[in-house]
């Protein structure tokens, strides 16, 4: 557990580097109309197409400098290729990701290397992201190797800095992982993502694995970390109690689509994409007035459909408890229903009409 | 009588590093027809207790003290071959990733079929019907195809569902729920819930529900049991335990809880430290080492399980009125905070 | 899955010629006996070197003599003739499979035999003594040389110089057209010989796959059923074990059907083996490819077959 404040690590600008242009102003992540299609194929020898998994199919979003965008929905919605998409570890198949005012999107690896030491992963299973044969030391220090930040001296100095900073023994650097457990394996994947001092952090589910209790400190941890380095987070959870915590703003995805994006406080008083309502209702709580609240609910039918052949005009439509004929027509656009709450329905649930006419 | 009668369980197993001390003295009962909710983190002991009552626990490493009463017959000294005759018959079980529990090379109406001729003779076409019949039952669209299907070929909700047919088909007295949800969608775990619950309803079934989730114990369970390094830190009706917490890890659990009414500006408490090793469990009040309210005495002698209030009992060696002083500000102060 | 199947034959087609062009290559260009020379016997003048080479057309370049092989193959399925004895390589291979057949199939039933009930087990008690010692014999049985074991077994058990008069010798095999019981003690040393190996390594491989399938999740389920014990390691634990041990079984029969050569050595047994061992010796390109094909026809074939099989055996699996 981290105890009282630091002062700033202060070999942080010496050893991690400043990485591409500042430009203050610009949302430090903007995504438009982001794409990922999978082909799926067929064939003796050479694969003939014969579909494609729409794993991501145009999501728009803006993350500024220091804040946090939730992303939240259930397995094959499309968040964790969001996340890949983001950090360049696959390329869109359409639209742009623009990092810090650079597009990126089709960059090579080349050119991405350097932009490595500023977007950084952190991934959900504690077990299986660290490399067992090899020392925590190691597993911490290897962006700074690859980087080539810092000689070895300065580097392990960094790796014992950045332990502490997770709330670990430093001393510990030549133990294996298998001698932490979960949340303290975790701890030490925060520690690889932050050493060298990114600007931008993509958390996949990173506390799903992990015991309740230890969870709470993970994401405590999470929060002091950004205020104290200035980090802007992607964070992606399937607990929309979670995202609701951690983060400014929340997307919901449903099959490859942002269904609502809203101001984090706003969610759960005003949901306005039904989709968003049937999560609202299914997440399980504790607190008496909220149960007494939903015992009318109604539960959502049926499985997600699959992201090969996703649902003509709009993709919930055929779990909606509200759906008509133009659903199932029609493809509702995010438009903005007031305070930047944006929602993709042609029924929404307040009722309102959107503050822009919709274009069919 | 209760249905089902645990009596002070004990659990050992020998390994290579030490003595795992699993379950360490742990007394439950469920009543016909109700739901007991354990909850628990990993290493509280939960599961194996369920392992134990099905006596799948029965392994050379392992040592077991204690009584498990099904309707006044101990299991635990049940020969094997008797054993076998209540397992799935009258104590069914399910677990937790449906994918990885259902044999991935025979088909569903197949296991289903198994699932029943284990117990029952009859003939493999009556065995069909009703499978069919359960498959019916538990939501299954175009349940005569899913019978020829594979478990790969279903979603993770329909396998559950399977599951819990598979579980309920010869109508058990007792079914226990290890983690069903853990490994479903959100809107998923909800459909599995309230389904459990209306079969709960037709057949009468009692429900042993484990889970590390407070929310689903919330929403289903009469009774609670929280458990902690093999013990059991308060048991109790659920209105009890969850509105009027009496011990120091409930009060933890349900602080570290980012819950849908908390506010976004202020962080967790989370419990300090980590669930403690079995092997080397700590002396006294188990919890001791994480508890901000401990005394010189909670290392020293392990709390007793007393009551409090009516059916409600708390292991703690904190003063009643202080403890149910904190635990009306922690409840409180989880749902005025918006 | 017929599209796959077309697939997979047509490019094992194309394997069988790479292959035959590859050992052609490798005749002519590594050292070894000139077959003219060795046809024409003791007493050679070098004249009839000269002409036996033309008759068999070892005059002509390499390309071109690997040419005319190829069309006879593909077109008349004709393998050519030994340099040896002008015989049709053909015949030769085919009098020689149903030795062989008989050979291969009867170590595999010995084998499997073996190898199931002792990898079973063994694995529904790890460490115990019993495992331990079984295990520890496996490892003695595969690393000791077929050819050992071989010589060994005649030593200790055959009816001419064996310790103890109990089976026929080496040289001894009659086809079971013949007399099927004296074909049935003639091939039982070398079967045993032949399957000991596989045996062990086969208990082994069930035995580990068996362990890592009782730890599964479905496992749990089907004691949770209420199940016998017996029937969740066998129609549960083993079903799941087995497949992969069938697909190995298939690729392995298929590599002995081309010639076990160390066992028909040492037994005498007139198969494929001892044949393609023979014509190495005697520098007979003809027999060479004729049974080199003929092995890399059976490995291809297998490697097909086992490869469908599993579609078979494990429903996840599709093409």
């Amino acid at each position: 557990m981290r105890t009282g404040t630091q002062a700033a690590p202060p070999s942080v600008s010496g050893i991690a580097g400043n990485g591409a242009e500042r430009r203050p102003g610009v949302p430090l992540l903007a995504v438009q109309d982001l794409e990922k299609l999978f082909p799926l194929t067929r064939g003796v020898f050479l694969g003939r197409e014969r579909g494609h998994v729409h794993a991501v199919d145009g999501v728009s979003f803006e993350i500024p400098r220091g804040g946090t965008l939730g992303l939240v929905g259930e397995s094959g919605c499309g968040k964790s290729t969001v996340a890949r998409l983001v950090t360049r570890l696959l390329e869109p198949t359409g639209g742009r990701v623009v990092y810090d005012g650079n597009d990126i999107t089709h960059w090579k690896t080349r050119a991405l290397r350097p932009l490595r030491r500023e977007i950084q992963l952190v991934f959900q299973d504690p077990y299986s992201s660290l490399n067992p044969r090899r020392t925590v030391g190691a597993i911490v220090a290897e962006p700074l190797r690859l980087q080539h930040l810092g000689t070895r001296t300065e580097r392990r100095a960094r790796v014992r800095e950045m332990l502490a900073v997770v709330g670990l023994n430093p001393e510990h650097y030549n133990r294996y992982p298998h001698e932490f457990s979960g949340g303290q394996r975790q701890r030490i994947g925060i520690a690889r993502a932050l050493v060298t001092t990114p600007k931008l952090v993509v958390a996949d589910e990173p506390v799903s694995a992990l015991d309740v209790s230890i969870q709470a400190q993970i994401l405590n941890m999470l929060a002091e970390l950004q205020v104290e380095f200035g980090l802007t987070y992607l964070f992606i959870a399937h607990d929309l109690n979670v995202v609701r915590h951690v983060s400014d703003r929340i997307a919901v995805m449903y099959l490859g689509k942002i269904v609502e994006l809203s101001p984090a406080d706003e969610l759960h008083v005003r949901p306005i994409h039904p989709y968003t309502e049937a999560l609202l209702y299914a997440v399980p709580t504790v607190e008496t007035s909220a149960r007494e609240r939903l015992r009318g609910r109604v539960v959502l039918r049926g499985d997600p459909p699959s992201p090969v052949a996703p649902p003509s005009g709009c993709r919930f439509h055929t779990r909606c408890r509200y759906a008509t004929e133009i659903c199932s027509a029609v493809e509702p656009p995010l438009v903005d229903h007031g305070g930047g709450h944006l929602a993709a329905c042609h029924h929404p649930l307040d009722g309102r009409t959107p503050v822009q006419a919709t274009a069919t | 009588m209760a249905l089902l009668e645990i009596q002070d369980l004990h659990v050992r197993f020998a390994t290579r590093d030490g003595v795992v001390h699993a379950v360490d003295g742990v007394s439950l009962s469920v009543d016909r027809g109700r739901t007991l909710g354990i909850v628990g983190e990993s290493g509280s002991g939960k599961s194996v207790t369920a392992l134990t009552v099905m006596g799948l626990t029965r392994l050379p490493n392992a040592t077991i003290e204690g009584h498990v009463l099904l309707d006044g017959v101990d299991l635990l000294g049940l020969p094997d071959d008797e054993l076998q005759k209540v397992r799935g018959r009258r104590v069914a079980m399910i677990f937790q990733d449906p994918l990885s529990s259902l044999h991935p090379l025979y088909k569903i109406g197949w296991q289903l079929g198994e699932a029943i001729q284990a117990h029952e003779h009859v003939s493999d076409k009556a065995a069909r019907a009703r499978a069919l019949a359960a498959l019916t039952e538990v939501g299954i669209p175009s349940p005569a195809e899913r019978l020829s299907s594979y478990p790969h070929e279903l979603s993770g909700g329909m396998r559950q569902r399977v599951m819990i047919a598979m579980a309920l088909v010869l109508d058990p007295e007792i079914l226990i729920a290890d983690e069903p949800t853990t490994a479903l969608d959100v809107t998923v775990q909800a459909q599995i819930l309230d389904l459990v619950r209306a079969l709960q309803a037709d057949h009468g079934t009692a429900v042993v529900l484990i889970t590390h989730d407070l929310g689903v114990i919330a929403e289903t369970a009469d009774e609670v049991a929280v458990m902690y390094a093999g013990r059991i830190a308060e048991l109790g009706p659920l209105g009890a335990v969850i509105d009027r917490p009496e011990h120091p890890y409930t009060w933890g659990l349900l602080q570290s809880l980012p819950g849908a009414e908390t506010s976004r500006s202020e962080p967790l408490h989370p419990i300090d430290g980590a669930p403690p090793s079995l092997i080397s469990v700590p002396t006294g009040c188990a919890f001791h080492p994480r508890c901000p309210y401990v005394l010189p005495v909670c290392p020293a002698k392990q709390p007793a399980l007393l009551e409090t209030t009516a059916c409600h009992t708390v292991a703690c060696h904190l003063p009643t009125a202080l403890r149910r002083e904190i635990g009306a500000e922690v409840r409180a102060s989880r749902e005025t905070r918006i | 899955m017929l599209r796959y199947i077309v697939g997979r034959i047509l490019w094992g087609a194309f394997l069988l010629v790479v292959v035959s062009a590859l050992t052609f290559l490798i005749f002519t260009v590594f050292p070894s006996a000139d077959p003219a020379a060795l046809r024409a016997g003791r007493q050679a003048t070098p004249e009839l070197i000269a002409q036996i080479r033309h008759t068999l057309g070892l005059d002509r370049p390499v390309y071109v003599q690997y040419w005319i092989f190829l069309k006879g193959l593909v077109l008349h399925f004709d393998l050519g003739y030994s340099y040896q004895n002008s015989v049709s390589v053909k015949s030769q291979i085919f009098t020689r499979l149903p030795v062989t057949l008989s050979l291969t199939a009867g170590a595999f039933v010995i084998w499997m035999l073996a190898a199931i009930p002792i990898g079973v087990i063994s694995a529904i008690r790890p460490r115990s003594l019993l495992d331990r010692a079984t295990m520890g014999a496996a490892l003695v049985a595969i690393s000791a040389p077929v050819y050992f074991l071989g010589l060994i077994a005649l030593f200790l058990f055959s009816n001419d110089i064996g310790v103890v008069h109990l089976l026929p010798g080496a040289g001894t095999y009659a086809p079971i057209s013949v007399s099927p019981w004296h074909w049935f003690t003639s091939l039982l040393m070398p079967w045993c010989v032949l399957a000991a190996a596989f045996a062990a390594f086969y208990a082994r491989m069930v035995r580990g796959n068996l362990i890592d399938t009782l730890g599964e999740d479905y496992i749990r389920t089907a004691r949770a059923k209420g199940l016998s014990e017996r029937r969740v390691v066998m129609r549960h634990g083993l079903r799941a074990a087995l497949t992969p041990v069938v697909t190995m079984a298939g690729l392995d029969i298929g590599i002995l059907l081309g010639g076990a050569i160390l066992t028909e050595t040492v037994f005498n047994i007139p198969g494929i083996g001892r044949y393609a061992y023979d014509s190495i010796i005697n520098s007979d390109l003809p027999a060479i490819e004729g049974t080199v094909l003929f092995g890399a026809f059976f490995i291809i074939t297998a490697n097909i077959f086992v490869d469908i099989l599993y579609a078979f055996l494990d429903p996840r699996v599709r093409y």
